[in-house]
């Protein structure tokens, strides 16, 4: 039995059009997950769901427990048990976990909040999630992990019929993600019906029963399946072609060293006891891409972040060499001066100025490549974006698009044209491919290799064992602050780096 | 709104969208400039025609000049993700310190000049260097600046007003330029448009100043056709262009009436001229709008944001000093109540013209149109016999007004 049918879903914005009458049936009691690339058009469809575009605002119906759903805002749609948990989670961090559970929903008589009953209910909610954490704990004192569970104790708490989560694993570490897949599947039992919106395929193969693949706006498919789906059968209705090779096909020959670096060690910036990287040492030479491996904490985006320029941390201490010679790079001039660039893992919030255009940040790191005497030549600035537009494929109508209204992969590829415009020897990549869909993916891939071809050094740091055996010579893996192996790729594989990790 | 066309549309495209759109985009820049005009004309209109008196229209340039000499700083302050709460303290505090120098110790003009400039600077520096090596919040630092510089005029000067000045300080905001084309070539102007006596200086810089932004613009415009750049329609670019021309050569024209070019106005056209290039066409500009629209990224793309967060601080504190001693030379009496409040009129002129509380957005041109619009509204109303009171209103409305169509055309286009 349908618990949600919606038919013939469209929406338009200004000059585009977003959705074009998209289907998706959710039945009573399963799980389903509705993947597509970036863009392809999930979120709008969800913000529809929930009333974030009221009524009217889109063309087609919404059958909710067969009745029709005319939802005017959020506060409708709650009301009638769909809840969905955005990827950015919405709780306040100074408040303590039964205070966010129960925001706006308090237990309260005459506007007096009844503390004992708060706290009870609280108990039981996590108790149902699997936390184990007393209520009144600071949400800004537990991991993400937890956070997001109590997210979910929060729409439990609402007598959910339906819960949408958005990308609920992105941020979270392989054991946390699994529990939070395991609770979903309890939940599944308890009668909770789950849409679950996700770029990670082995996930959705582990939780869903059925799947709709949506591309450009136009549902392409629903598979089953409880049969079981191969990621590949996904893959292909998600980009329109059969992906085969998830990797662009390479052949590397490493030359001379290029990058050594050799016992660094690196303390916490704010707690001084605690020693965040351990007598770490690693090697990158000449047309080679290196990965590093680890979980999500292990070190590698401090590791990374200390070598340049010294953004992180504190007595940081270590030699870094370059094609032999020792190089100063205390700050992060100096060490774009030396020839290493670093990629960050957030590039929304640490590579690009959003409201800025893709031309802005394209010479950012470089302005003396665009500028005589320090006065730009803002020509010569126009030339240089077009440039790495064309070299990158970079989707935008011109490189006067504010970056803020890129996709994610056509971000990445703008902040990767900012670092390569300073001509780099060495670029250290940190979770080069994160939130971006799988076509893009291969075409970062198909970039990093091209680095390589060059002869430029890449340390490539990655949660996705996958794509670190898909695309390394040599893998690093990283536990608790130090490098605990080293394997090459054809010695490499995913049980082999866990145990690494695992037996340290 | 994620962008999902093939890469074989490239720009050229853009350019065939309507002007409607065109506006929609641009809607802010043209708005400013059309809410001068507009309130000018109400004015104008209301005061029978007081308010593009030759005379009238001196005075408001005059009035204005230390508010647009601080505007220029504060833009950058307020570009770089800060605020200087200080200026009107500090203002006042140079102005103090000017009267101290000249009148009680008999220092000579050019020597007080620059002492009060280095003076500046040093406060400047000395508040930025909380805010950039500390990491202070620039509210807290200069909400402090702005009690310690009121506190140590009133000590400077006694709690009394000192003066007057000499007549050749007074000149930095009195005097006006002295028309260096024969006179005969002035009465023969007069005798053509009819008017008492004509300054050709400034009727001539007026005209060049008009020839030059058609100029630039002609050539902006040219350069951004060569690249393909979204380009604003050809009507609206005339219109535009003419209306600035004419304005420049208007204005201008009415001072020839008067006396002439005022020394204060070359000093804040310069210094605009100055502060729109390096902050457009610079590197520190564009590093200053990159560390305001994110500054950890900034930082990690290898730009040293404490030293320009400094930076923006002490170059603050030399135009305020500038404002100070221009203002005290308009008074011609240093007094303990000289600035105050007035950082409120600053801050107030950029966000009007566009700069946003967050950082990284703003322009130094829509800063100074932002200080003008206000200085008209100030000036009309007074000519109107408008109350204080209502003044005070009617001015914190129209800077509400402003920001808040700033942030409905954000939410529109976002």
């Amino acid at each position: 039995m349908a618990l949600l049918s919606m038919q013939n879903i469209s929406k338009t914005f200004p000059g585009v059009k977003a959705l074009d009458r998209v289907n998706l049936d959710v039945q009573k009691g399963e799980i389903h997950a509705v993947v597509g690339e970036n863009g392809a058009g999930k979120s709008t469809l969800m913000k529809i769901l929930s009333g974030v575009y009221a009524h009217g605002d889109y063309d087609g119906d919404i059958l909710f427990d067969d009745k029709p759903a005319r939802f005017a805002g959020i506060s409708d749609s709650e009301k009638q048990g769909i809840i969905i948990i955005h990827q950015e989670l919405a709780l306040v961090p100074q408040l303590s976990i039964a205070e966010n559970i129960f925001l706006g929903n308090e237990c309260a008589s005459n506007g007096v909040i009844d503390w004992r009953r708060t706290n009870r209910r609280t108990d039981e909610l996590l108790a149902k999630v699997g936390l184990v954490e007393a209520p009144t704990t600071k949400v800004d004192n537990i991991g993400v992990g937890k956070q997001q569970l109590v997210e979910i104790a929060k729409a439990l708490s609402k007598d959910v019929k339906l819960l949408i989560l958005d990308e609920p694993t992105a941020a979270l570490q392989e054991n946390d993600s699994r529990k939070l897949l395991d609770l979903m599947l309890e939940l599944k039992a308890q009668g909770v019906t789950c849409i679950i919106i996700s770029h990670k395929l082995n996930e959705v193969r582990y939780v869903a029963d059925s799947v709709t693949v949506i591309r450009d706006g136009m549902t392409v498919s629903k598979l089953d399946a409880k049969a079981g789906l191969s990621e590949n059968e996904i893959v292909r209705d998600m980009v329109g072609r059969d992906m085969t090779h998830r990797f662009p096909d390479h052949k590397r020959t490493p030359g001379k060293m290029l990058l050594e670096v050799e016992d660094w060690n690196v303390w916490h910036p704010e707690h001084a006891g605690r020693q965040v990287i351990r007598d770490a040492s690693f090697n990158v030479r000449a047309g080679e891409v290196v990965g590093i491996a680890g979980l999500m904490g292990s070190g590698r985006t401090e590791l990374a972040m200390s070598i340049f320029g010294r953004s992180y941390g504190r007595n940081i201490s270590g030699a870094v060499r370059l094609n032999g010679k020792p190089v100063d790079v205390s700050t992060v001039d100096r060490a774009i001066a030396a020839g290493i660039s670093y990629v960050t893992e957030d590039r929304k919030a640490l590579g690009l100025v959003l409201d800025e255009t893709i031309r802005f940040n394209t010479t950012l790191a470089n302005l003396d490549g665009v500028s005589s005497g320090s006065v730009l030549n803002r020509n010569e600035e126009t030339r240089v974006a077009e440039r790495y537009r064309k070299a990158l494929a970079i989707r935008t109508p011109s490189v006067f698009q504010k970056t803020v209204n890129l996709s994610g992969g056509n971000q990445q590829k703008v902040v990767l044209a900012k670092w390569l415009f300073t001509a780099p020897e060495v670029l250290i990549l940190d979770e080069p491919t994160r939130g971006i869909d799988v076509g893009a993916k291969y075409e970062i891939y198909s970039i990093i290799n091209d680095l390589a071809a060059e002869g430029k050094g890449v340390v490539m740091i990655s949660s996705e064992m996958p794509e670190l055996l898909g695309m390394c010579d040599r893998i690093y893996v990283m536990n608790e602050g130090a490098l605990v192996g080293e394997l090459a790729v054809g010695d490499a594989s995913q049980e082999r780096i866990m145990s690494l990790i695992v037996n340290e | 709104m994620e962008v999902a066309e093939s890469d074989t549309k490239a720009a050229p495209d853009v350019r065939t969208k309507g002007i409607g759109a065109y506006i929609s985009a641009h809607l802010r820049q043209y708005g400013l400039l059309f809410a001068l005009i507009a309130v000018m004309f109400f004015f104008q209109v209301v005061t029978d025609g007081t308010l593009l008196r030759a005379v009238n229209v001196t005075n408001l340039l005059l009035q204005n000049s230390y508010i647009i000499i601080m505007a220029l700083g504060m833009l950058v302050v307020i570009v770089s993700g800060n605020i200087d709460l200080s200026v009107g303290s500090v203002m006042g505090f140079i102005g103090a310190l000017a009267a101290v120098l000249i009148v009680e110790l008999d220092q000579p003009v050019i020597l007080t000049i620059l002492i009060c400039l280095v003076a500046g600077g040093l406060i400047g520096a000395a508040q930025g260097y909380w805010v950039a090596y500390w990491k202070i919040p620039s509210f807290i630092v200069t909400l402090a600046g702005m009690l310690v510089f009121r506190g140590l005029s009133l000590l400077l000067l006694e709690g009394q007003s000192v003066g007057p000045f000499p007549k050749e300080f007074q000149l930095i905001a009195t005097g006006f330029v002295p028309d260096i084309f024969p006179a005969g070539l002035g009465e023969w102007l007069a005798d053509l448009l009819g008017a008492r006596k004509v300054n050709v200086l400034a009727l001539a810089t007026g005209i060049a100043a008009a020839a030059l932004v058609v100029w630039i613009g002609l050539r902006q415009r040219a350069q951004n056709k060569a690249y393909g750049i979204e380009d604003e329609p050809k009507s609206f670019f005339i219109a535009r262009t003419t209306i600035i021309a004419a304005a420049l050569i208007f204005v201008m024209y009415k001072l020839s009436l008067f006396r002439g070019l005022p020394n204060v106005l070359i000093t804040m056209g310069v210094l605009t001229v100055i502060y729109a290039f390096i902050t457009e066409t610079t590197t520190v500009g564009r590093r200053i709008y990159a560390l305001g629209g994110n500054q950890k990224a900034a930082k990690l793309s290898g730009i040293k944001t404490e030293r320009l967060t400094f930076l923006a601080f002490a170059n603050m504190g030399v135009l305020a000093a500038a404002a100070g001693l221009v203002f005290a030379a308009r008074l011609n009496t240093a007094t303990p109540k000289a600035g105050f409040a007035l950082e409120l009129d600053v801050i107030a002129a950029v966000f009007i013209g566009g700069a946003s509380m967050s950082g990284g957005v703003g322009t130094i041109i829509g800063a100074v149109v932002g200080a003008f619009l206000m200085g008209v509204l100030n000036n009309g109303m007074s000519i109107m016999g408008i109350g204080i009171d209502y003044q005070q209103m009617i001015k914190g409305l129209v800077l509400l007004a402003a920001v808040i169509f700033d942030v409905y055309n954000k939410n529109k286009q976002g």
